[in-house]
């Protein structure tokens, strides 16, 4: 279940990349000088990474340094 | 020449850290810790090298022209963007590269294709044509270097001289540091540009006298307030701009880094804060780039201004090269340079300076990914290293690095530098356009080495394709495209100002998903390797 929410959470940063709804318009202009389609997608990054840190957090392959430590274990034992 | 003193200091310290690392490499001259720095980079150099790696010059000259000319839309398009679809392509396929590497000792994607897929000239071919995507880089590489110490000396050190000033200090620091020094130089760039971006848009804000001021009598002039919009650039192009981060995970120098971290755990750091470092970067570059539009005072910037407004009023009386000359006049690459020496004092444009530098010179990873390659997947492969053993190989190695920057610096002085820009933007859609083969030999039991193959010939036979149509059909005014092929009143083919559409998208579009389709058709219809070969990929 969790993985499939992250799969959506990815599908949805996605799609909410092509922010039509500010395309032909500067205002407001945040802090008064930044115009607001560039405000959005600079949030747009901090969502990306917030997204990222959910992945790393909850769908981390861990199973791959799993099987590399098992495999310098087995390398190092005596035989 | 203050400010090219600071640069000159700053490329005598990149220089001493690959001769540092080349000497805490001694004695251990082996393969592995010459190209790979032993695959023992901590997580605070693997994000930052890693991340600097593909921070090329383009990030900070090319966002600040790209935005001067055409707006805000610059970020969305390149910068969040990437920060999206590159740490997702590291998370899923970065890792999984590292452990395979780490399981059976690969240095270079072709490796694992030719094992994965038991081919071996097949390999060969995807080595190629890796290889001739990715030499623009380093010329273009060496030219900006030229240029960037050109502009910064006041024209005193000249263009021949400074290219050859930086190529022959990126090819010292690869030559003696190889990856480690490539590793900690790029992360001493990445560290610096982080730092000198916050700084310029603090001066120049305050030289302009705030951005409010500045950002407000843009919008009260018809002929820049479309820049704080994104109305010069079309939702369908702005979609198809999603798919060229795919080229960084099929880079070869992107690839052969995420060989290097010493832990897997050491790439939850760098997933987590690259789209971070992007929007450390891009921001300040694409707001000041815009910002450039205001200023009113630097004779430069007005020149330019004044060529786009003629290629926009006059551009379709005019000839194809009268056109290409004026888009030339008018690009904006130059202008933070500009900026910086405009408002900031002398010694803060020669520290900032440095920072520019730093970007320029990126392409010493892809020089060390070239020698990697030739090395392992020629020289190596085909015998080399059996019959002269390890050492030679790291000497070929060095030797090759050397051969291939003065190559480079040959052809940086006699070719123009568009051409090698324009190549850029090719290679960008054909490292796209090779991403599915890295999904197919990770995640698809069923692929094979025809459909391999298959998506190595369509990514050459497409970029060759869009070079030619846009070589035979020249760039339109700014303004509709030309249509050179509709069915029913569909465009399928058009000419746009900035490059080429297919059905509105942009190539890169269509190469990414045929590739895609021919791997998986091809492989259904061709047989696929041993089960023994698919049981070592598919237990990790």
């Amino acid at each position: 279940m969790k993985r499939i929410l992250l799969v959506i959470a990815v599908i949805a940063l996605y799609f909410l990349h092509q922010d039509f709804w500010f395309w032909r318009t500067a205002h407001p202009l945040v802090f008064g000088f930044v115009p607001i389609g560039l405000f959005y997608q600079g949030c747009f990054s901090v969502a990306a990474a917030l997204l990222m840190w959910l992945l790393v957090k909850f769908a981390w392959p861990q199973h791959l340094e799993q099987e590399i430590e098992q495999q310098k274990t087995e390398e190092g034992r005596p035989r | 020449m203050i400010p090219a003193i600071f640069v000159f200091i700053y490329l005598a310290a990149v220089l001493y850290i690959g001769i540092f690392a080349f000497r805490k490499a001694r004695g251990r001259e082996k393969p592995e810790d010459y190209f790979l720095a032993s695959r023992s980079l901590g997580p605070f150099v693997f994000l930052f090298s890693l991340f600097g790696t593909n921070m090329t010059a383009f990030a900070i000259l090319g966002s600040s022209g790209h935005a001067f000319s055409n707006g805000i839309v610059t970020f969305g398009l390149m910068a969040s963007s990437s920060g999206l679809v590159i740490p997702l392509t590291i998370f899923l396929m970065g890792t999984r590269v590292w452990a395979l590497g780490k399981k059976f000792g690969f240095m270079t994607p072709v490796q694992m294709f030719r094992d994965r897929w038991e081919c071996g000239d097949i390999g060969t071919a995807i080595f190629v044509v890796q290889a001739v995507l990715l030499v623009p880089y380093i010329i273009i590489g060496i030219m900006g270097g030229g240029t960037t110490l050109n502009v910064i000396s006041g024209g005193l050190v000249p263009y021949w001289f400074g290219g050859a000033i930086v190529a022959l200090v990126v090819m010292s620091y690869v030559f003696f540091g190889g990856m480690r020094g490539t590793a900690w130089v790029n992360t001493f760039q990445t560290i610096l540009f982080l730092t000198f971006g916050v700084i310029a848009i603090v001066v120049i804000g305050v030289g302009m006298g705030g951005f409010r001021s500045a950002a407000n009598a843009m919008l009260a002039s018809p002929a820049l307030a479309p820049l704080l919009t994104r109305e010069r650039i079309s939702p369908l192009y702005f979609f198809s701009y999603t798919f060229i981060p795919l080229s960084a995970i099929a880079f070869p120098h992107i690839l052969i880094f995420c060989l290097t971290a010493e832990k897997m755990n050491h790439f939850k750091k760098t997933v987590i804060f690259y789209p971070l470092c992007i929007l450390a970067i891009w921001l300040p570059c694409v707001f000041l780039g815009v910002m450039a539009n205001r200023v009113t005072d630097v004779p430069q910037i007005k020149a330019k201004q004044e060529a786009r407004r003629v290629l926009a009023t006059q551009g379709k009386t005019m000839t194809p090269e009268a056109r290409d000359e004026l888009r030339e006049q008018s690009a904006g690459d130059d202008v933070i340079m500009l900026l910086l020496q405009r408002y900031a004092p002398l010694w803060l444009a020669g520290l900032l300076g440095a920072g520019i530098m730093a970007a320029v010179m990126a392409s010493d990873s892809q020089i060390l990914a070239l020698s990697t390659m030739f090395t392992e997947d020629v020289f190596a492969f085909y015998g080399g290293k059996r019959r002269f053993g390890e050492a030679v190989q790291v000497h070929t190695g060095r030797i090759f690095i050397v051969i291939i920057t003065i190559v480079a610096y040959a052809v940086a002085l006699r070719a123009p530098e568009t051409i090698f820009e324009l190549a850029i933007q090719y290679a960008f859609s054909g490292f796209a356009a090779l991403s599915p083969l890295l999904m197919a030999a990770l995640f698809w039991k069923g692929s094979t080495k025809w459909g391999a193959l298959a998506v190595t010939l369509w990514t050459v036979a497409a970029v060759v394709a869009v070079a030619v149509f846009q070589h035979a059909v020249p760039a339109p005014a700014p303004g509709p495209p030309l249509v050179a092929w509709a069915v029913g009143g569909t465009e399928v083919l058009t000419r746009t100002p900035g490059g080429t559409a297919v059905f509105g998208f942009m190539p890169v579009v269509p190469m990414v998903l045929v590739s895609g389709l021919l791997m998986v058709i091809v492989s259904l219809l061709t047989s696929k390797p041993k089960q023994s070969t698919i049981a070592k990929y598919f237990s990790v």
